[in-house]
């Protein structure tokens, strides 16, 4: 287990260094992206306004104000990355996204995805997002005003962190592995609890 | 005229919406502290930390702890020896929704269903989700208050479990839900597990269950100890904070109970992400507001 500092763009042998486990920070830019922009670029089919290449993208929809034409944070969090697993292959091949800061993890496409193109999962503590607003200097640029809160945001971010790589481009997934664990940890438990309950049948 | 300040209920309304997401509750702290101490995972320890850590950024610098504004729900409690209208209560604590997220401002986390379209108030049809019950001897008006994030409501399951799949089938469901849960929800959460009733009570008592205090146990003794063995399988799992590992799942297991019909075994699954936010206030006659969690 090493700490990385990274500064994006990203090229592919900085990421193939990276393996599960491992912990990062990131300073520079960093794109926020949800739900609403990624169903905007793959199944509407409108070309992000942003080269991606290199970049690392942040699963999220900031709490904002805004002040004459600048958006200032109030509160920037992470969302729950699975919802959108079906996007990611295509984000990393189609546009050369590095990198994907969200929580909870992704699924076995995008593992996959992330092992052929050399892309990464940073996993942040979700919920943390105080911390997460204080690494954030400024919001550069909104894209995609439209799709407030789920727009394109272009942060300047300042060590952000800490990060742990949680799916590395090697086919490592630290969620995959722990849950895998866990079913073996608890594989008798769940076998003595199969059976009928002679308990609830006396009961009757 | 009943003597009741509806601008008090909705401007507690607000302030409880606001607090929830800025300060959480001392039980919920001590446990992550607790656990933060006991965990021998070294990156486990290193996220509690980090939990922690975000907790004293939130109050230094007065920041929400989450971005995430969830659902707002507000569960009233009317005590019998105060006469209130219920219409009004209702519209006040819109009100003071309303005003939460457009005076702070928060973002509003609410679409329509069908269409997607986001509301810029917190509010829409039937949201805030606003329940009724009552409390016997009391001369106060109870509200609490969850801003229940998206995260850990989508770890949300029913089933209806067979008479004869008995309480070890409740116990099997709730550890697979967990398990397939993983990272997802933000643990260590608050498992809330309901049991009985009809299906939408069912799942309405597991939203009642992530209500109580971490720490407090049901007071039945035999459902006590059912939350305590559904504790301690969670834990076993070593699932930890965040699904990265550890040996922190979750900070608690609450079970609430309904009686239910001798041919349904129902069971619900809902829970609640580490941070545990919720709040609450008593509003007197007189016009005195006490806040608690």
């Amino acid at each position: 287990m090493s700490h990385v500092s990274l500064i994006p763009p990203l090229q592919e042998e900085e990421i193939r260094k990276l393996r599960i486990g491992d912990s990062v920070t990131v300073t520079g830019i960093v794109y926020g992206i949800r739900d609403a922009t990624q169903i905007r670029i793959f199944d509407q089919g409108v070309e992000p306004p942003v080269d991606l290449k290199g970049s690392v993208c942040l699963h999220t929809a900031p709490n904002v104000k805004k002040v004459g034409n600048r958006y200032y944070p109030i509160c920037v969090g992470t969302t729950t990355s699975t919802r959108m697993d079906r996007f990611t292959p295509r984000l990393l091949e189609r546009y050369g996204v590095r990198a994907i800061i969200g929580k909870g993890g992704l699924l076995d496409a995008s593992v996959r995805a992330m092992q052929q193109f050399g892309g990464c999962y940073f996993a942040i503590v979700g919920g943390a997002a105080a911390l997460e607003t204080t690494q954030i200097d400024a919001i550069e640029e909104v894209y995609w005003e439209d799709l407030m809160p789920e727009c394109i945001w272009k942060f300047r971010v300042k060590d952000l962190g800490p990060l742990t790589v949680a799916i590395d481009s090697h086919g490592g997934n630290l969620y995959a592995q722990v849950q895998h664990e866990a079913r073996k940890k608890m594989q008798r438990l769940l076998e003595e609890l199969s059976g009928p309950d002679a308990k609830s049948k006396l009961q009757n | 005229m009943d003597g009741f300040d509806y601008h008090l209920i909705r401007d507690t309304a607000k302030d409880l919406y606001i607090r929830a997401l800025k300060i959480l509750p001392d039980d919920v702290k001590d446990a992550l502290r607790r656990a933060h101490d006991a965990e021998s995972h070294s990156g486990a320890k290193k996220i509690l930390a980090t939990m922690l850590q975000n907790l004293a950024v939130a109050e230094a610098k007065d920041l929400l702890v989450c971005q995430d504004t969830g659902i707002p729900i507000y569960k009233v409690r009317i005590g019998s020896q105060i006469q209130v209208d219920g219409t009004k209560i209702e519209s006040a604590i819109r009100d003071g929704c309303k005003n939460a997220t457009l005076e702070y401002p928060l973002r509003s986390s609410i679409c329509d269903p069908i269409t997607r379209k986001m509301t810029i108030d917190s509010t829409g049809t039937r949201v805030p989700v606003i329940d009724f019950s009552f409390l016997p001897d009391a001369d106060y008006l109870e509200m609490r208050m969850m801003p229940k994030g998206s995260g850990s409501e989508n770890m949300t399951w029913l089933k209806m479990l067979l008479p004869a799949d008995g309480l070890k089938g409740i116990k099997k469901f709730v550890l697979e839900c967990i398990l397939d849960a993983g990272g997802q929800g933000c643990p260590p959460t608050i498992v809330g597990v309901g049991i009985g009733g009809t299906s939408e009570l069912c799942l309405k008592l597991a939203k009642e269950a992530i209500f109580r205090p971490v720490g407090r146990a049901n007071p039945d003794p035999a459902i006590a100890v059912l939350e305590k063995e559904l504790l301690e399988a969670i834990n076993m799992s070593g699932i930890g904070p965040m699904g990265l590992g550890g040996d922190t799942t979750a900070l608690a297991v609450h079970v609430e109970t309904a009686h239910t019909h001798m041919t349904l075994n129902p069971v619900a699954v809902n829970s609640q992400c580490w941070r545990g936010e919720r709040s609450s206030a008593k509003i007197f006659r007189d016009g005195t507001v006490e806040f608690g969690f």
